[in-house]
């Protein structure tokens, strides 16, 4: 990792380098190569376009992250002989809303209702790649794609009505769906064009990416608060989550987990549930699972083969009590602050900050169906990763790709904890052992041991303050959870801001807005302490250091709305207010919160928030109202309450009644300002929003107390 | 040793033959196709799995299949009516109250579940039997929002 210079952090170099320390399950299963049957799956609709295998074969240029996109307009978009739209795209939807704001992007440029349209995501056999969700890169990657694909679908449609009614562009509107004269009474349907001799091959150019896009001003369906298309599926419980899918046949499996992290299974007896009616036992080296035809048989049937497991031990590793000396013992080289010779006797600040691991505690745990026909593998899941997933799975099955289709229903949540395929992979094995589909739902321990957790931190932070009581050179060091976010958005003379690897006891990876909450939380809290230490007012501190003018804007709307300047006085040892804000991935944040200190139980209520954020041009106000509202509970959990403990390589509080998530009774007042820039180009939305509610509270902690706060969750 | 289970089930008749010691979580899902009920955490933290047993709220996951032998359990399948949704429901979709939905069909089934009991109940009374929920996506203000249409078409 090279170091960085002070300055706007590049959010995709970092997301891929980060992205890449994820430690895969790395299953490996050899089999005999089978004939390829090439064959196009359910859901996919009489088109005019190529098929959607021709597009798969290939590299990808640009890798998991960002996908090849739709290399055809065909593979973006279908048009049905009988007035069908279907759009394609290789994204997911974990309730963060790319359906909806995917659907709005297409509608708004093919000039049609939201209803109109039927929003195809993430089945590898008809999508394209458009890459991994993550990274807050649906908005400023897919959207951006769907919308040229449909603009140019549009201006298919207009060439089309010019042809056939031999008159010129100016003489032709598209608008609901149609492609009208202006002067006269024909018109003409997108039906119309998909019955046109030269459809297929007008469908087998590329996409222009010089297509003219509706501009900011007159769009009528994007910007709008469109609610999910899916919605009412939901609030009957028709929707099929990954985990709700059956196959004819389907069988339920259960996987043998070793005792702790690191041990290895040295000898098992499968003879106690071979011997059990229709039990299926798949004992492939350290894999070892069943297959039943309902979840307790195949529980039944685990539990009397688990009893005759024998485990070599585990190495000793570390626990939670030590894990924050045993990252800062591993670190990579480069703590030294460079600025220390330039102190002479300037006042100086040095603090440490400590960061949990944590579980993202998606409701829905992991969940796979896989079912083999004819060598051709098909998977249902959950995850951020259609096509990782399906490289996964032809890498642990020794499968060329275009032989495996992963499928990803809307799923029930992630927060950045579904890059991985393992699920997939261990129900594909077991499919093929049991030579009928089989769906594997991960327990909620499952869950909370062998999912990624999200990286423990340890930063560093030391600055100096000059005469005037400005900072003059600041050193920022975070070690083991990232690089995002880490350099710091205020105006400062001299700055090192570096994150160093260690050697982290747990399997780590991404999470919602990844590392950028550790680092801002350190980075807020510390600005406190140095206002503190300058003795200025937090939000002048901020200010006099602030130039960039998309954060000043955040910053004071949110404090203006929040009446930071006459709730800072009225602070007393339990009622308290902070502030801190943020910037992550091109959208900017503040928040302020009032805090209520229970001294005789020693917890904090945060019993209001007000935030602001600006993402650019805003494509669905409730959508992103929904994200601002479901991040600031989400970060709320993670800064009063959420730690992994862990001891022996076992995880001690794998369960919601040992790690306690936000409830009901957490949910503060919520005021949330969104800034509007139609002016901007849009960013992601569903990361940024939670890195400001942490240091937020803890600066109210610290008002309240004067006593620094030094780690997450913060204790009052 | 398996049994027979005999119970009404969204206003039907239904007897299944099974294990009675399974979950009527599972036996819903597995057994009967029902999967609008969901499983979040096998222990009764989170609620995704609320269903009415004799009018009850109580999670799924902890109810054995033997144990529910001659009652009523309404899922969320069973909630709308044939024309129309439940009033709950109208008010979930209305608000667009859920993002990842996984939690909803509990958290509607909670809110139908006091409601049955006593159609006057008052906001804290329904807030107190959705704490047992959980939702990860955050949408807990959304939700209360709804509840709060719901309990206005009851004053």
């Amino acid at each position: 990792m090279k170091p960085k210079s002070a300055g706007i952090p590049q959010p995709h170099d970092s997301q891929l380098d980060y992205d890449e320390l994820i430690e895969r399950a790395g299953y490996d299963f050899g089999l005999s190569r089978r004939s390829f049957f090439k064959t196009l799956g359910a859901g996919l609709l009489i088109t005019v376009s190529l098929p959607a295998m021709a597009q798969e074969s290939g590299s990808r240029a640009r890798g998991d992250f960002f996908g090849s996109g739709a290399r055809t307009l065909g593979a973006r978009i279908h048009l049905g002989t009988d007035g069908s739209i279907t759009v394609l795209a290789g994204k997911v939807d974990g309730g963060q809303g790319a359906r909806t704001e995917l659907s709005q992007a297409a509608a708004e440029e093919l000039r049609v209702p939201v209803s109109r349209l039927q929003m195809l995501l993430a089945d590898t056999g008809a999508a394209p790649d458009d890459g991994m969700t993550a990274g807050s890169r649906t908005t400023p990657g897919t959207v951006p794609g769907v919308r040229q694909g449909a603009a140019a679908a549009r201006e298919l449609l207009i060439l089309f009505a010019c042809q056939q009614w031999r008159t010129t562009r100016p003489h032709v509107k598209v608008l609901d769906g149609k492609a009208v004269e202006t002067a006269g009474k024909r018109s003409l349907t997108y039906a119309d064009l998909a019955k046109s001799d030269d459809a297929p091959k007008l469908f087998r150019q590329s996409i222009s990416p010089d297509v003219e896009l509706t501009p900011v001003k007159d769009w009528k369906v994007l910007g709008t608060p469109v609610l999910r298309p899916n919605a009412r599926d939901i609030v009957v419980g028709a929707y099929q989550y990954p985990s709700d899918i059956a196959r004819p046949g389907m069988l339920y499996g259960k996987i043998l987990r070793p005792p702790a992290f690191g041990a290895t299974l040295t000898d098992i007896d499968p003879a106690p549930a071979r011997a059990m009616q229709d039990v299926i036992v798949v004992h492939d080296d350290q894999f070892v699972a069943v297959a039943a035809p309902n979840t307790t048989a195949a529980e039944n049937a685990l539990a009397a083969i688990a009893k005759t497991a024998k485990w070599s031990a585990a190495q000793p590793q570390p626990s939670s009590g030590e894990l924050f000396d045993y990252l800062r013992q591993n670190a990579g080289e480069g703590l030294e602050n460079p600025f220390a010779h330039e102190f002479g006797g300037a006042k100086t600040v040095r603090q440490t900050y400590h960061v949990p691991y944590i579980q993202h505690a998606p409701l829905e745990p992991r969940a796979a169906v896989a079912e083999w026909n004819n060598g051709q593998l098909t998977v249902w899941t959950g995850s951020q990763n259609p096509f990782g997933t399906r490289r996964e799975l032809a890498q642990a099955f020794h499968l060329p790709e275009n032989r495996v289709r992963v499928v990803i229903p809307d799923f029930g949540a992630a927060f950045g904890g579904k890059h991985t395929a393992e699920c997939a992979v261990e129900a594909a094995r077991l499919a093929q052992g049991a030579g009928k589909p089989v769906s594997l739902r991960w327990t909620r321990e499952e869950e909370f041991t062998w999912a990624y957790f999200r990286p423990a931190a340890v930063i560093e932070a030391q600055a100096s303050l000059d005469a005037r009581g400005r900072i003059d050179t600041w050193h920022f060091i975070n070690i083991n959870s990232g690089p995002n976010a880490v350099d710091t958005p205020y105006a400062i003379g001299k700055t090192q801001c570096r994150f160093l690897r260690s050697k982290p006891p747990l399997r780590h990876g991404s999470y919602r807005a990844l590392a950028a909450t550790a680092n801002n939380f350190a980075r807020e809290v510390f600005m406190d302490e140095l206002a503190a230490a300058a003795g200025a007012d937090p939000l002048d501190f901020r200010l006099a250091h602030l130039e960039n003018p998309r954060l000043r804007e955040v910053l004071l709307k949110a404090t203006e709305a929040f009446n930071w300047r006459r709730h800072v006085n009225l602070t007393d040892a339990s009622v308290s207010v902070g502030l801190a804000c943020g910037t992550e991935k091109g959208s900017f944040v503040a928040a302020c919160a009032e805090i209520e200190i229970n001294r005789g139980q020693n917890t904090i209520k945060v019993r209001r928030v007000c935030q602001a954020f600006e993402c650019g041009a805003i494509l669905n106000p409730e959508n992103l109202h929904f994200q601002n509202q479901g991040a600031i509970l989400m970060g709320l959990g993670a800064a009063l309450r959420e730690e992994i403990q862990f001891a022996d390589g076992k995880i001690l509080n794998a369960s919601f009644g040992k790690y306690r998530v936000p409830r009901f009774d957490d949910v503060p007042d919520l005021d949330i300002q969104l800034v509007d820039r139609p002016d901007l180009p849009s960013a992601g939305a569903g990361e940024t929003p939670i890195i400001a509610i942490a240091p937020a509270i803890a600066n109210a902690v610290f008002r309240a107390t004067g006593k620094s706060v030094r780690a997450m969750p913060i204790r009052p | 040793m398996d049994a027979s289970v005999s119970f009404v089930l969204n206003g039907k008749p239904q007897t299944v033959v099974t294990d009675p010691d399974r979950s009527l979580l599972e036996v819903l899902r597995e057994d009967l196709h029902l999967t609008g009920t969901k499983f979040g955490c096998g222990e009764g933290q989170c609620r995704a799995c609320t269903v009415l047993a004799g009018g009850e709220c109580v999670p799924s996951c902890l109810t054995s299949i033997g144990d529910v032998d001659g009652m009523e359990i309404v899922t969320i399948e069973g909630v709308a009516g044939a024309d129309a949704l439940h009033p709950v429901q109208e008010a979930f979709l209305a608000e667009g109250a859920f993002q990842c939905g996984y939690c909803t069909a509990g958290m509607i089934m909670g809110v139908v579940g006091v409601l049955k009991k006593n159609p006057h109940a008052s906001e804290s009374e329904v807030l107190s039997e959705l704490q047992k929920h959980i939702c990860r996506c955050g949408s807990y203000a959304k939700y209360l929002k709804a509840v709060r249409g719901v309990l206005a078409q009851h004053t």
